[in-house]
């Protein structure tokens, strides 16, 4: 690949939980790059790793139960599996920063907003020189100016409320002001948009978009849903039971899906131009990753599956910038074209 | 002889038409099984209702539990014979030690099951019923919990006079507000429930949801409820025996055990020591065990 | 805020008249002569009937409610037969010790319990965690009484750190009264030596009145942290860098102190119980040593306004951790 080197770089990432019923396979040897700028969206099903892969980066999971058993994560070249929790504190908010599913639980209930986030501003500082920190007065400010800039209104007022007082679109904002306090180059959006009314969904997508173009942020969006994909990504990647399965941009991607998943995937999604009777769902359910399937974890729900599909499937590029982790790749793409 | 055999292969076995139940019951036993500090409560409390079944049989003096005298050995430390030595008038503390798991088991029984008969009814009528009736119920309950327990007992007895039968009633009677709390709050979570409801609808009658519905359903926190209750409530009898308002000497209630025997305190130390041991491990059992079973029952409170 | 106060205030009232209510039953209802019972039971047939009339138990209950409460207000408390003076003046003596040795149990029970509970929290299943389960397990099922006579057997007698009992020693002068409560009053006046001496014999009961306490806030308060730990907002506390140390001790804290909170209050009650025999084992000059004393030997009057009295307390004290409540957790505040 040519081109900047890239801000994220996900490498052959493994993960597993230890659980009572034995070792959860959760993430098996995932790889993905992430260019300075870019929009990259993961894709997946619930339980396919997405979240897990997400929390690794910002190194959240808590350990036991969850265990690194290989790979690399680097930022700005920086391998964030290695570099400890003092380091991973100060990347935490001012190099990466996280916004989260459910606005309405994200946010503690007994403090006020201006609490939070002042906090939150003032717990960046100490990643700071000394003498650029901002006192506590200079937060409260900078505070109103973040809620301002994600167009809260009323920022000044805003503060000295509690989030129950808050609708879920408001507290959504609130998230990502805390998020963008810290001036971060990375964004990861965990489903940020699925707990939302459609309307509010659309404004907070507006949101993201706007401040991605305006402050040259970077984005992970995580979701299961490829509307969103379709708005503010430029790059896919697909994500079944812990393994990544397709990687293309956006564009390729709705037009030439190469793997049956990703097919199945789209076929589900309603289409203005289609009868709602052909819309279709991929039959099953995912894998138990206690004790995966051998080869491609996909071929018991895949209509193209036969007796090769037993061995793991080898990752190809079917066109620039577009892999493809299946045995039928070509079948596929063909098929869908 | 052959139509029989017929039938019976026909007809489902024990096992099979409670295979559901069988089940959901091994699994708790496992459960329990595999929590350490609940099978000690389980074997504590075992040793305890043993010991108040044959106690009369075992102990080495059966004489002294009503008080014998034997002045020539009074105040005998603990030895081969006297284990837990002996009182002021020579009865071995072992054998009333022994002698007051029985007592001690009758008045946890009955003041937790008066509590409960008293409580539970009170908390269903409120629950279900609702309204003003579950207004007054609910008030009054209040009004009880806002008084520290132990010091509306102890005015009960001051009021009928002490002696263990009046300790037991006034334990009882402080006793009930707990049950009205915690079945009242089901019992409006399960009115609830979309079965109930699909019940009602369908026309069954308030009796019949309130003893297929709704009791059978209650029965899990108020065993947990109960099996705690039972240690607080055996505390509180001891603690009126030990303030002279409850059992009285030479009756052998640890309590009242100990309340005679402070006075012989610091040189004749075994006297107070060990009937405090027995309530301490009686209370533990009951406590640990009562842990156990919500952990089981209750799968909100697993850690 | 203030329609929160109020609110609460209301439902105080209410809940003293119930208090009211139970002490009235108990002593003009369940006994089988009220008359014989309130005038002692040395009185002649005579007394009795004076009696009866003088506080109105031949008339109507309602009646004898209204009396019952007017008499109460008016200060007239009855008479003790066992210290021969009025039961208010006795309860004004007894009270404020009393207070004391409740208000130094909670705050131990409280300042120990807390932390203990944040720790065994956080190392939840290691060995910190584990001691410190021995000591809630145990200290819910000890016999309060019986813990208190081996800690004089041991602390007092066996190695001499503390006083076996009593408020202050035979000899001392207690201060000028202030507030009526000697540690309060000795420093006030200056006498720091009276209030060392208040504070060492003060050491033993409270210790012992506080271990249930403790155990149950240390129990909640470590459940509580176990869980508001996994809650989300902690994760996002977490993804913006926040300290360890804030994370836990203020935006987990804050919300596991809510639920012990309440627990706080619940065991204040088992506290005021536990005074009795705390008070009883030490030979400490407070209100539940003055009603057992009376209990014992069927002194009415005494007993019931003891009664009322803790019960009030229970009461107020209720009253502000609903107050501590409210200023912990805006939602409560507004639902009024």
């Amino acid at each position: 690949m040519t081109g900047p080197a890239p801000l994220l770089s996900v490498q052959d990432f493994r993960l597993e939980f230890d659980t009572f019923d034995g070792v959860y396979k959760a993430i098996d040897g995932i790889g993905f790059d992430l260019a300075p700028g870019e929009s990259l969206g993961i894709v997946g099903e619930t339980g396919c790793g997405k979240s897990v892969t997400a929390k690794s980066v910002m190194g959240l999971l808590p350990s036991p139960p969850a265990r690194v058993r290989g790979g690399r994560i680097l930022f700005d070249g920086e391998d964030l599996l290695r570099v400890g929790e003092r380091r991973m504190r100060a990347i935490r908010g001012n190099e990466i920063a996280m916004i989260f599913q459910d606005p309405m639980t994200y946010l503690n209930p007994v403090f006020s907003i201006g609490t939070q986030l002042v906090d939150v501003i003032l717990a960046h500082q100490r990643a700071r020189p000394r003498a650029e920190r901002m006192t506590r007065e200079r937060a409260r400010d900078h505070a109103v100016e973040m809620l301002r800039r994600v167009h809260l209104p009323n920022p000044e007022r805003q503060l000295d409320s509690y989030p129950y007082q808050l609708s879920g679109g408001m507290r959504q904002r609130v998230l990502i002001a805390m998020a963008l306090s810290g001036r971060p180059r990375l964004l990861i959006a965990d489903e940020p948009t699925t707990a939302l009314d459609v309307t509010i969904q659309a404004q907070i997508l507006d949101l993201i978009g706007e401040l991605r173009r305006d402050l040259g942020l970077s984005v992970v969006m995580i979701t299961h849903d490829l509307g969103v994909v379709a708005s503010v990504c430029d790059r896919v990647v697909v994500m079944y039971a812990g393994q990544i399965v397709e990687d293309a941009p956006v564009a390729r991607l709705f037009d030439h899906p190469a793997h049956p998943y990703t097919r199945g995937l789209l076929a589900a999604v309603p289409h203005p131009g289609r009868p709602a009777a052909s819309l279709s769902s991929i039959p099953g359910s995912l894998p138990n990753l206690l004790d995966p399937p051998a080869g491609c974890r996909f071929h018991g729900r895949c209509p193209l599956a036969g007796d090769d599909c037993l061995r793991p499937p080898p990752t190809t590029a079917v066109a620039d910038g577009h892999r493809v982790a299946c045995w039928r790749a070509m079948e596929a793409a063909d098929a869908g074209a | 002889m052959a139509a029989g055999t017929q039938d019976a292969a026909l007809a489902p076995s024990f096992a099979e038409r409670h295979a559901g139940t069988i089940r959901a019951l091994r699994l708790y036993a496992r459960t329990f099984a595999r929590n350490g500090s609940a099978m000690l409560g389980l074997a504590i409390v075992l040793l305890f209702l043993t010991t108040a079944a044959i106690g009369p049989w075992i102990v080495p003096f059966p004489e002294d539990a009503a008080g014998a005298i034997h002045l020539d050995i009074k105040l005998q430390p603990p030895d081969a014979v006297h284990w837990f030595g002996t009182d002021e008038v020579g009865n071995d503390v072992f054998t009333r030690v022994v002698l007051g798991t029985r007592v001690t088991l009758q008045i946890a029984c009955i003041v937790t099951g008066v509590a409960m008969l008293i409580g539970v009814p009170l908390g269903m009528i409120a629950g279900f019923v609702g309204g003003w009736v579950q207004e007054a119920i609910m008030r009054v309950t209040d009004v009880f919990l806002s008084v520290p327990g132990l010091v509306l007992a102890i005015a009960i007895v001051g009021a009928l006079g002490p002696g263990i039968v009046n300790a037991m009633l006034a334990l009882s009677l402080v006793w009930w507000p707990g049950y009205v709390r915690l079945v009242q709050a089901k019992t409006l979570a399960l009115k609830n429930e979309i079965y109930v409801q699909a019940a009602r609808s369908m026309g069954a009658s308030s009796l019949r949801i309130v003893f297929v519905h709704i009791l059978p359903n209650c029965t899990s926190p108020i065993m947990v409820k109960a099996s705690m209750d039972m240690g607080m409530a055996i505390l509180g009898a001891a603690s009126l025996g030990f303030l002279g308002l409850g059992a009285q000497p030479p009756f052998p209630e640890w309590g009242a055990m100990i309340s005679v025997a402070r006075t012989y305190l610091p040189d004749w130390w075994w006297y107070s020591f060990f009937p405090g041991v027995a309530i301490a491990v009686t209370v533990l059992g009951f406590n640990l065990l009562g842990d156990g079973l919500r952990d089981i029952l209750d799968p909100k409170h697993r850690e | 805020m203030l329609r929160f106060t109020l609110r609460r205030a209301v439902l105080m009232v209410f809940m003293l008249l119930g208090l009211l209510a139970i002490t009235f039953t108990i002593s003009h209802i369940a006994p089988a002569d009220p008359a014989a019972l309130a005038a002692g039971p040395d009185a002649d047939r005579a007394m009795i009937e004076r009696y009866r009339v003088e506080y109105g138990l031949d008339r109507p209950m309602y009646e004898q409610f209204a009396i019952y409460l007017q008499r109460l207000l008016t200060g007239n408390w009855g008479k003790s037969i066992h210290t021969t003076r009025q039961v208010w003046d006795d309860l004004v003596t007894y009270f404020p010790n009393t207070f004391e040795l409740v208000m130094f149990s909670i705050l131990i029970a409280v300042a120990l319990g807390v932390p203990l509970g944040v720790v065994a929290a956080v190392y939840q299943n290691r060995p910190i965690d584990h001691t410190i389960r021995i000591l809630t397990v145990s200290g819910v099922a000890l016999p309060m009484f019986w813990l208190g006579l081996m800690a004089q057997l041991y602390f007092a007698l066996h190695l001499g750190w503390f006083p076996l009992g009593g408020r202050i020693e035979m000899m001392t002068d207690p201060p000028q009264a202030i507030t009526h409560l000697l540690l309060v009053d000795s420093l006030l006046r200056g006498q720091f030596s009276t209030f060392v001496e208040g504070l060492h014999h003060i050491v033993l009961p409270a210790v012992a009145l506080c271990f249930p306490a403790l155990a149950s806030i240390i129990r909640v308060n470590r459940a509580e942290m176990l869980e508001t730990l996994n809650q989300d907002y902690i994760v996002n506390a977490r993804a913006h860098g926040l300290s360890t140390f804030r994370i836990v001790a203020v935006y987990a804290l804050k919300n596991a102190m809510l639920p012990t909170m309440a627990m706080i209050g619940l065991r204040f009650g088992w506290m005021l119980g536990g005074t009795v025999l705390v008070e009883t084992v030490f030979d400490w000059p407070g209100i539940g040593l003055y009603a057992v004393q009376a209990a014992i030997s069927s002194d009415f009057e005494p007993i019931m306004g003891a009664t009322i009295v803790l019960g009030f307390f229970f009461m107020m004290t209720n009253f502000v951790i609903d107050l501590i409540y409210g200023i912990l957790d805006p939602r409560v505040r507004e639902q009024v």
